[in-house]
Order: structure tokens, then sequence, then C-alpha cells
């Protein structure tokens, strides 16, 4: 089994909730509260959830955008928790980001090909002819014409926008990279052609992908692992096909079933969940998801149920999935 | 095709709907037409810019002003023709006759407003009856839409709802007169997943209530899939497809409509080949602009059967298969090959 390229250890990210006049701290939304994960090389690990379950903060705080509360981050197996931002920019060769929104994610007075070279530059990987070369490489690389160089991001469509900021991410031959719902702005051809490339890169440099998505049938397809989260917590972490086949935390369950498959002759029980996702500022005790679980029992309201792998190589917290008298029996 | 059928409840005939814009005459809605029975749930699907929502938009009249406008075709609730009403007309007929819920409930109530009064607005409007009338009707609306505590929360305001719940009170708003017809654009889209599962069940258990005819337009197949019972699929502003929701899925006859469904990988089946992730089958290519005259099929360019006829002159609807109406030219074709 190849090294991680990621390892993030009980990362913690609490955002400060100011009141009143002289905007005194009045408590803190834990948009991560203790998450744990690796990402091994050629390996996507996905990262689901409904929104404000932190998703997108962990995406943001292993990459140090925002610098987490607690917890370790390990890139290479070097540790970078406590790196200033000039020793992180050196590690960010080695990890990079894509962003959901192809429109607001580059800047609409560079030209592409000036957006894609821009980092070789900084990093003094390349300059001149030999930087105009290995851009034009890498528009082809990502199926744009090496003449859309010239173009400006307004020209271009989503769909080619995301293959842009695709194409800045590789630029500097990063071994990670973090993609926070890449495809959910496109329609669904073209999100085909992304997905497309994203594998297509994946299997033939061997980058490491943090795959952060809402959308499920996105994630079974692109995935290898996936964790996923309920307010600032990992509840489960599997195999997809562990996870899809056999799902073991009720939040997991209700997720699968409520997502809408196109095939009208398909009769599903469908477990719809009651009420609203609480504010991760004020989550509820115990177990965050029991105030909408149909499984709670009274110790679920007062006791922090532990990730634990409950199946080989499938980890879940859930209090009744630990062995003893409240266990539910294993789904077939 | 309506055979045996009774009269429809709305009649979309030939509608063009045009934008002028700096750029040029952009075709949006380029000669659509369907109908809806009572009671009825019409899906209408296509990926951005095909025209599913100005085609929804035109229903109602709600274009901007100066900027679209219907050039051609009409539009009939129970035989009355909507394109040519008077403002007055057309303003007692929104909301209360036929209403519409829109994609973002965030912006789409007033937020000054108690959520109460947003009901009893309309149903004053419309209704005729005084403050107090409408006030309960408005409770019992958001009874009907399942919001706990609803005396209570009459008196809130949208910000002190989530997404889900302002989606509840813009469906309260929509039904609280009746509609005969309830257009819903996206209505689930902006909405996570387990909250969309609770609305999409609220819209089919209410339909069944109130025996509202429903037109739902998505990008989702699979939003349609669980809550229409006949689909439309455009492209480019034309209808390219539309069968009973069944049919659809079992026996897509456009080739557009059966690279949507390959294209989007599937939640509920296996997909690996020796272990590896397969390919997902791409459409080439992208939407063609609507500013410039397209000659023959929209969809040829990205097209693995396009033929130069496909190309040079556009294909009308045919019906290969009753209640299955296509537009395509090697349609018969397509269907022969038993589709995969």
């Amino acid at each position: 089994m190849t090294a991680p390229v990621l390892e993030v250890e009980n990362l913690q990210k609490h955002f400060p909730i100011h009141k009143g006049l002289l905007r005194r701290q009045a408590g803190s939304v834990r948009a991560v509260d203790g998450v744990s994960f690796a990402v091994r090389a050629g390996e996507t690990l996905g990262l689901v959830g409904e929104s404000g379950c932190g998703k997108s903060t962990v995406g943001r705080a292993v990459l140090k955008l925002i610098d987490p509360t607690g917890g370790r981050i390990l890139l290479d197996g070097e540790d970078v928790t406590e790196l200033n931002a000039a020793g992180m920019w050196a590690r960010r060769r080695r990890a990079q980001i894509v962003f959901q929104d192809p429109y607001s994610s580059l800047n609409p007075r560079l030209s592409a090909g000036a957006i894609v070279g821009e980092p070789l530059e900084n990093y003094g990987l390349a300059s001149g002819r030999e930087k105009t070369n290995r851009v034009a490489k890498l528009f082809e690389r990502v199926g744009l014409r090496a003449d859309f160089m010239r173009k400006f991001p307004h020209e271009f469509s989503g769909g080619q926008r995301q293959r842009l900021g695709i194409a800045r991410a590789l630029s500097v031959g990063p071994a990670l990279i973090v993609a926070d719902e890449p495809v959910s702005a496109l329609d669904v051809s073209v999100q085909a052609q992304v997905l497309n490339l994203l594998i297509d890169l994946q299997e033939e440099l061997g980058l490491g992908y943090l795959f952060i998505s809402h959308d499920l049938a996105v994630m079974r397809h692109i995935s290898h692992r996936i964790a996923v989260m309920y307010l600032g917590r990992i509840v489960e972490l599997a195999d997809k096909r562990a996870l899809f086949t056999r799902p073991l935390h009720p939040y997991t369950e209700a997720l699968l079933s409520a997502a809408p498959i196109p095939d009208p002759t398909r009769q599903r029980k469908k477990l719809v969940l009651q009420g609203d996702v609480p504010s991760p500022a004020n989550p509820p005790k115990g177990c965050h998801f029991h105030t909408r679980c149909p499984y709670a029992i009274a110790r679920c309201k007062v006791e922090d149920p532990v990730l634990r792998e409950a199946l080989p190589g499938h980890q879940v917290a859930c209090l009744r999935r630990e062995a003893g008298p409240d266990a539910l029996p294993l789904p077939a | 095709m309506q055979r045996n059928q009774p009269a429809p409840l709305l009649e979309v005939d030939n509608l063009h709907c045009h934008f002028f814009t700096l750029d040029g005459v952009v075709r949006a809605v380029d000669g659509v037409s369907f109908s809806l029975q009572r009671g009825e749930t019409l899906g209408i699907v296509g990926e951005s810019g095909c025209g599913k929502s100005v085609t929804a938009m035109s229903i109602l009249r709600l274009l901007p002003k100066g900027l679209g406008r219907i050039v051609d075709g009409s539009v009939k609730l129970e035989g009355r023709e909507l394109t040519t009403l008077g403002d007055a007309d057309m303003r007692s007929m929104r909301g209360h006759q036929v209403s519409m819920i829109f994609q973002e409930p965030m912006t789409s109530l007033n937020p000054v407003l108690t959520v109460g009064l947003q009901i009893a607005e309309n149903v004053e409007r419309h209704l005729n009856v005084g403050r107090k009338a409408a006030m309960e009707r408005a409770v019992e609306m958001l009874r009907l839409v399942k919001i706990p505590d609803a005396e209570r929360r009459v008196n809130d305001y949208p910000h002190q709802f989530s997404g889900g719940m302002r989606q509840r009170v813009m469906i309260a708003i929509a039904l609280s007169c009746n509609p005969q017809v309830l257009i819903a654009d996206e209505p689930t889209t902006a909405l996570d997943v387990t909250i969309q599962a609770q609305i999409l069940d609220l819209m089919l258990e209410l339909k069944q209530k109130l025996n509202t005819a429903i037109i739902m337009i998505t990008h989702d197949l699979g939003v349609i899939a669980e809550t229409a019972q006949r689909v439309l699929v455009m492209y480019a502003g034309r209808k390219v497809e539309e069968a009973p929701v069944v049919e659809l899925f079992q026996r897509p006859l456009h080739p557009y409509t059966q690279g949507l469904m390959r294209a989007r990988p599937r939640l509920d089946v296996e997909a690996e080949e020796q272990g590896r992730r397969p390919r997902l089958q791409e459409i080439q290519g992208m939407v063609p602009a609507l500013n410039r005259p397209i000659l023959g099929c929209a969809f040829a360019p990205r097209c693995g059967y396009a033929t130069d006829r496909c190309r040079s002159e556009a294909p009308g609807l045919t019906e290969p298969v009753p209640g299955h109406l296509v537009a395509c030219w090697e349609a018969t074709k397509i269907a022969g090959m038993g589709h995969a």
C-alpha cells in the first residue's frame, strides 16, 4: 500500500461568534470537530455531507488556507500544522485545490495562458518560451486547444473554465488535489467530461484526491473510499462499495435513501428524515444526529459516539453499532 | 396524440419567446407545444439555457419587460387565451388559477413581511376575504405544509425559517387559493438531499389531496423519475422528446435524452469494470448559442447519429410509438436498434 500523501489527525476548526457592541466572543461554531483520515497516492477519498457539515472547511484547513484550531496535518509525511505562510508556500507545490465556482475562481483580467502559467513562474519552474510550451502542454492535457491561451475567462464556458482551474492546479506537479465540488456548477453533459478528465489524470499521474461533494452519485463514481460528515464530525468512513451497499450509520442510510433515483419503476422505501440539520453553533449533546435519528435511544442523547472500526476497514461513529445489548442487527 | 382524452387544462401551442439583447435576438423558446391534463404532473427536463424556465415564465407572463417577450404562439388555460390577456386580468390569474414556486427560497420571500402576511396577501387579493379570514387561512396553509406550531410561526419572518421551511412557506403561498396549475421551477435544487426528499414528499402528498396539476421543471432526472407522469425533454429552446415517464426512461429515443441518461453516474448501480472506474459517456461539445439561427437539428453537432440531413433540415415531431413524441430524423432507426 502506498504512503499517504495527506494525513489528518483530530483536525478542528472553530469559528468565533461575536456578539454585542464590544464584539465579545459569545461562543464558537465547531465547523470541524475532530476529524481524522488519510489520502494515499492514486486514491480518491470522498468527503460527503450536506451544507454546513464542515466538508469545505476541512478542504481549506488541510491546505492551511484557513488556520486549523487544533489537530495535525501531514503532507507527504511532513507535519505542516505549525508552518508559517512562507513555509506553507513552499509545500503548496505538492498540494493544490480546484474550486467549485469556475466563474469566480479565475482572474478575469488575466488571459487563460497567464492564469495557468502564473504558478510556474511563482515557483520558478519555468519562464519565457519554456513556460509557454509547458502551458500549451497543460492545455492539451486538459482538453483545451493551445490557441485558447490568448483568450480571457469570460470567453470560456463553465466546463472549459473548470478545465482551466484543473490545468492551473496541475501546473506545479502536485501529489494531492483538493477538489471542492468541482462539478456541482456544471450541467450533466459537461460534468461527465470533467469527471472523466479527473479520473484520467489521477490514473496517469498517481494523484491523491480529496474530493468534496454533496452529490452521492458523483461520489459513488469517482471515490475509492468515502467519509460521511455530519455537523463537523465524520460519522462513517468506508470503501465505497461497503458504504453504498451496507451503510452502517443511520445518517448515511438516510442520505442514500433520500437521493432521487432516475428509475421511475423503482419502488423504494424511503427513510425520510424529519426536521432540519441543527445549528453547528449549538449542536445537540451526545451524538449530533440523535435529534433526527430513527434509532436513537436514551444513551445517544448523552454519550458521544467514537469513530470505530465496526467491520474490517469500515469505521462508524454510532453507539448502536457497538457490541452490547443496544446493538442493531447488521444489515445483510 | 391526445386521443380519447378530455380537453386539456392548459395548452401551450407553438410558443416562441425571444430576448432582445445587445448580442442579437436570443431564441430562448423556439416553437414549443404541450398540454397539461387536470391533476397531472408534467416534468420538463433539460440543461441550463434550454428554455425550460422561460417556458414557465411565459405561461405566467413574467418575462422581464422590454427584454423578453412572447413573439408567437398561444397559451390557453381552460380554453382562455393568456398571451393577449390584459394586465389586470393576468394579475388576478397569477397566484390564483396558476401559481409558481421558484428555486431560491431565500430570495423569493419578502424579508420584511411575516410569512403569515405573505400568505394572507394572496388570499385577500384573490378570494375577496378580510384580513382576519385570510390570516386564518394562512395558519391553515402552514399546517397543511407541516410547519410545526403554525399558530405561532405565522407571525415569524422569513429569516427565522430554514431553507426547507422557507420552501414550505412558498408552497403554502402558491397553494393558498387552490390553483389549478402549480408551476415548480427547480423547487428542490437549492436544498440538501434529506430536505429535498421532505419537500418532494410534501408536494406529492398535497397534489393527491388537492388535485392540482403540476409542471415540474428540473435538470435532475432523478427528481423527474420520482414525481412526473409525463416528461418533456428540451434542448436549445425546442422540445426534442415527450413521453410517459416509464416509457421515456425505458426507451429514450432522442440521442440527447439517451446522452443525458448515460452521462450521469448512477447511485443505485455499482459501476466498476475489472476493479476500475469506467468512463462516463460524455456528450461531446456544448450547447449552441441561441442568438444565431440554428440550421437543422440543434443537437446535430454533438450527435453520433447525425447525417447531412440533420445538419440542414430541422426535424419535426413524429410519434414512432403511440404517446411517444420525438424530433429526430434517425428516431425510427434508433428505435429499431432496441436501445441498450
